[in-house]
Parts: C-alpha cells; structure tokens; sequence
C-alpha cells in the first residue's frame, strides 16, 4: 500500500489504491471506507481541509473576527505598514489603505465574499446544468439537439469572455456577478450530467423499471440522477475556485462587485494604485489570502477525483 | 441588444451642460434614437460586411481600432505559450520518469502554486520585485525585449502550472500502455522509451489543450495587460469599458471569439493529422 509515498497525491492522479484485505478483515470495502481512509492517510489533504474550514469559519464570523469594520477610514492612519515595521499602528495588523482601512479586516470580508460567490454561483449552474442535462438525456430528440447546441456555443468561447461580456451589459453588482457566473457555468454541467446520463440510460434496469411500468420522473431521478452525482461533485470542486478566481479578476477590472463591498479584487487593484509608493502591503496581502484559499480547495478537489474516480485523467 | 442596456453613451459622450437639442443631434448622428430592432438589423448588415460601427470615443472604425492592437496582444499570447511549453514538457517528463522523488514532490507543489495564484496578482508581485525593488526589468509599457518579460511570465506561470501536471499526468498514463511494456521488452532503453514512445503520444492530446489555452490567453490577458500598462486589445477594452464606447466592445468580442474559434478549428485539423488513429477510423 504505497498511501505515503503518494503522500502529494492530492495533487497527482494517483489511482488510489484500495487496502489490503487483511487490513480491514474482510475482501470487499465499502465506498464510504475506501473515501475515508484515503482521507485519513493523505496528511496534506487532512492540512487543506482544517485551513479550508478555518477560512470559512472566519469568513461566517467575520463580524466578530474582523479587528475593525473593513470600509470604516481611519484617516489618521492611511497607508501604515504592517505592525511589526516601524510605522505600523495597533490593531492594524497588516497595515491599512490608502484611505485607512484596514487591509486584515478587508481580507477576512473579502474571503466571504468570494466563497459565497463561490458556493451560490456553483449551486445555481450545477442546478441548471443537472435539469437541462437530464432533460437532455432522457428525452432523446428536439429537446436533447437543442440543449447540446447551446452547450457546444458557451463551451465554445473563453469563459473569462463570456464573464465579462454579460458583466458588461448588467453592470456592477454581488447579486449580478453570481447570475452571471452561473450562467456562464451551466454548460459544462449540462454536459458532465447529460454523458453520465447516455452511458446508463440503455442498461438492462432502467429497461425494467421502464418495463415495471415506473415514471419517467421516477427513472429519472432514482437511476439517472443518482448516476450522475459522482462526476458533478468532481466537477463542482474543480469550479469553485475556478469561479472564485474569476470573481476576483472581475473585480479587480472594476466590472464585478461595487467598490463599496470589500472584495479581494477591489482590494488588490486598491492596492496596487500605491504600489509605486512602496505600500506593499495593500496589494500582496489580499492576494497571499486568495491563493491560500484557492490551494486548499484545489487540494481537497484534486483528492476528491482521485478518490472518486480513479481513471479520470486530468480535465483542464 | 447590447446596446441599451447598462447605460446611455449619451451621457459620457456631452459635456455636462450642452443643451438638450444638441444632445438630441448627436443621438441623432450616430442612430442612437432609431428603434432597437432596427439598430440590431443595420448592426446585423454592417457586420456582415466587415463594418463594425465607428468609436464613439475615438471616431474611428471600430474595427480598425481593435485590429490596430491585435500584433500587441499576440506578442504576448504567443511568448507565453512558448514559455510555458519549453519548460513545462521537461520538467512534466523529469516528475513523472522519477514519481515520488523530490523533483516529482517540488514541482508538484510549484505547480500547485501556479494554479492557486491570480495572474494579476503574479503580475503585481513580479513588479514589487523586479521593478521597485531589484529595478532590473521596466514595470509597464512595451518596445524592448525587457518590456515584455513580466507581463509575459506572469501570464506564463498558470499554464506552466497547468502544462506541468497535463504532461506529468499523461505520461504516468501512456506508461502503463502495453506498446510501453512491449518497448521495454525489446530491450529499448529507457530513455528511448520515456522520449520516443512515451513522450510522442502524451503530446498529441496536449495539442488540443495548449491549442484552446492559446484562445482563452487572449481574453485572459486582459488583466496583465492592465497591470503593465500593455498596449493591446484587452486594454482597449477596458477603456471602451470605461466610456461606454459599444462599437468597440462588440468588435474587441467578435475578434476575441474568431481568433479563439480559428485557432480550435485549426487544433482539430491538427489533430487528426497527428493522430493515424483517428483517421483510420470508421
């Protein structure tokens, strides 16, 4: 069982290898087990998850963990250094902007932000994309030949266009940038669900519940849907960060959140109108923040699909 | 349809106390005031004849405007290809022939990085470092060759990132393929096996991939481009962004989209040429 020396392979396709026999005592392991204990032996995967939870921790509780209200401008205090530098000002501890406010407190609201735009905006394309994908993967026909043509157009242009494009026409806005994000995302959903769908749906069970005389709602949702849950977990937890790192690129365009809600992105472009005057800080620690976050998740996703579906080759 | 929505040009356009009438003219001269379907209709007929509407902002062809920044943008796309592929497929190839050693761990981690880092903040960090602190590359602008290090690597360390773990996946995966096992039995030696056979068929899926990362770069580059001040389509963009300047938008987009979709096109071509196996199916 060579679960150490794959010790990175949160990060590697590793198939994962199933315990011994005797180790558990008996020949046949059960999903949940197998999912568990791989957890377990993968020491950076058990370090991304605990960070994981701690960031979201914070971010729920930012009201009390935040040492001050991120946008509240303390213009005495305008631009200081982190505390441990000469000019640094208690309970700035990583220093403030240009206008005063606090860069720590930015970050813990920030975080919130992009793991609420994160999770919201994943939820809503991976509900549209299971509904549309299953529509068009049991009804065989119009509806199928549509859905996939709407798929095959948004997959073909850059998601980033997309985003930005649709940003463009709604303007600003948190509400907004999760609509957009979640449209923008549907497709591969539709697409994940409808292929999940298409390799089972000619097998001999769904013929005999069809044969039984079950529902098409019932076949769907019992065999196919069920079907389909592994892939559009891998695929969720791939989108995440991917959707929180648009979310931050959008904003720091000045095309995604208003200015007025502490974003990371805000805060980085904020920070990075003083970089020349040697106010590192206000951009590199809102980044560091972000990547930190982005690691985890991807860390734990990279786990999730080894574990999950150990064939898979790496998707881009 | 793009056109009414997020805001009236209108507004940006005329200074602050021009007289209705006046404001009316203008509306007027740029077909702002005719009904919407009738502005998508003549948008639909001018488009199809390669007249994509004058700038609001700089009076001239949209087009013309886009297309000006184009070799700009390119530059930048095309070096970072190039960075990211010469040193990704070594180093993909070193961490998979050596799985587990320390090459193996450290470029995984490196690439993990990589992949977790925004490239706006990449580009950031690489100017406090080689622009304020240590002053040996320019921070913004482009002419030299020196110009274009930063943005180029900044944008080039995701796709390394990404470049990395594909190949070091794909060769762990075509080294487990029987034609691998019937080399090695030959008596090939490992580093014909590893570079001739191996190497040679992990490239031809990664063809596709670095094909569409080449298309979504030009969109993608836009936030480099703003942070180093390049002069390409992506900050045009924002600028047109800025003033509302919607012939420009839709023009930046529609150039975007047919180089992306051209350059996907022409990686499917060349894949099947690559690939006998897909040829000589069915």
């Amino acid at each position: 069982m060579s679960v150490r020396t794959a010790s990175m392979n949160g990060l590697s396709e590793t198939p994962y290898a199933p315990p011994k026999a005797r180790f558990w005592g008996f020949e046949y392991v059960p999903a949940e087990r197998q999912l568990l204990h791989s957890f377990l032996s993968n020491q950076l995967v058990l370090v991304a998850c605990v960070m994981l939870l701690f960031l979201v921790f914070c971010a729920i509780f930012a009201f009390w963990i935040a040492p001050v209200d991120p946008l509240e401008q303390t213009l005495r205090a305008r631009l200081r250094p982190p505390i441990w530098e000469e000019r640094g000002l208690s309970p700035f501890y990583l220093g403030t902007d240009r206008l005063g406010r606090d860069v720590l407190s930015n970050i813990i609201y920030g975080l919130r932000i992009s793991l609420m735009v994160g999770f919201f905006s994943v939820g809503i394309s991976l509900l549209i994309g299971l509904a549309l994908g299953l529509t068009a993967g049991y009804s065989r026909g119009f509806w199928e030949t549509a859905i996939m043509r709407a798929v095959d157009v948004q997959l073909s242009l850059p998601l980033i266009m997309v985003a930005l494009c649709f940003m463009v026409i709604f303007g600003q806005g948190l509400g907004k940038m999760i609509i957009v994000l979640a449209i923008a995302g549907w497709a591969e959903y539709a697409r994940t669900v409808r292929g999940a769908v298409l390799s089972i749906r000619e097998k001999e069970y769904v013929e005999a519940a069809h044969a039984l005389g079950f529902g098409p709602w019932t076949i769907m949702v019992k065999y196919l849907l069920i079907n389909a849950i592994t892939p559009v977990l891998i695929l969720s937890a791939v989108q995440v960060p991917r959707v929180i790192m648009l979310e931050a690129t959008l904003s720091f365009l000045g095309l995604g959140v208003p200015v007025t809600t502490p974003s990371i992105g805000l805060a980085i472009a904020r920070g990075y109108q003083v970089l020349f005057s040697g106010s590192w800080w206000a951009s590199i620690f809102p980044g560091l923040a972000l990547m930190f976050l982005v690691a985890c998740i991807n860390i734990v996703a990279d786990w999730l699909r080894d574990a999950l579906e150990p064939r898979s080759r790496e998707q881009v | 349809m793009i056109l009414h929505i997020s805001g009236d040009p209108m507004a940006l356009l005329m200074p602050p106390d021009a007289l209705p009438s006046q404001v009316e003219e203008m509306r007027r001269s740029l077909g702002l005031d005719r009904p919407l379907w009738v502005q998508y209709g003549l948008f639909l007929k001018n488009a199809a004849q390669g007249n994509l509407g004058v700038s609001y902002h700089h009076g001239q062809p949209a087009l013309k405007l886009v297309l000006e920044r184009l070799p700009a943008s390119l530059e930048l796309v095309i070096t970072t290809i190039i960075i990211s592929l010469i040193l990704a497929v070594p180093i993909g190839v070193v961490a998979a022939s050596r799985r587990g050693s320390m090459i193996d761990r450290a470029s995984l981690l490196g690439s993990l990085i990589g992949i977790s880092a925004p490239p706006f903040w990449i580009g950031i960090a690489f100017i406090l470092i080689f622009s304020v602190e240590l002053q040996w590359l320019p921070s913004s602008g482009r002419g030299t060759f020196a110009h274009l290090i930063l943005p180029a690597g900044s944008l080039a360390l995701y796709r390394l990132a990404l470049f990395i773990r594909l190949v070091r996946a794909g060769m762990l995966d075509v080294m487990t393929m029987d034609y691998i096992r019937t080399a090695r039995s030959k008596g090939v030696s490992e580093q014909k096996v590893v570079y001739k056979h191996a190497l040679k068929n992990t490239l031809i899926p990664f063809v596709t991939i670095a094909g569409m990362q080449m298309g979504s770069l030009l969109a993608g580059a836009i936030v480099t481009e703003k942070v180093f001040a390049w002069p390409g389509m992506g900050r045009l963009f924002l600028e047109a962004i800025g003033v509302m300047d919607f012939p420009v938008i839709i023009a930046w987009a529609l150039v975007t989209a047919t180089i992306f979709l051209t350059v996907n096109l022409a990686v499917d071509v060349l894949y099947v040429w690559l690939d006998p196996r897909i040829r000589h199916e069915k």
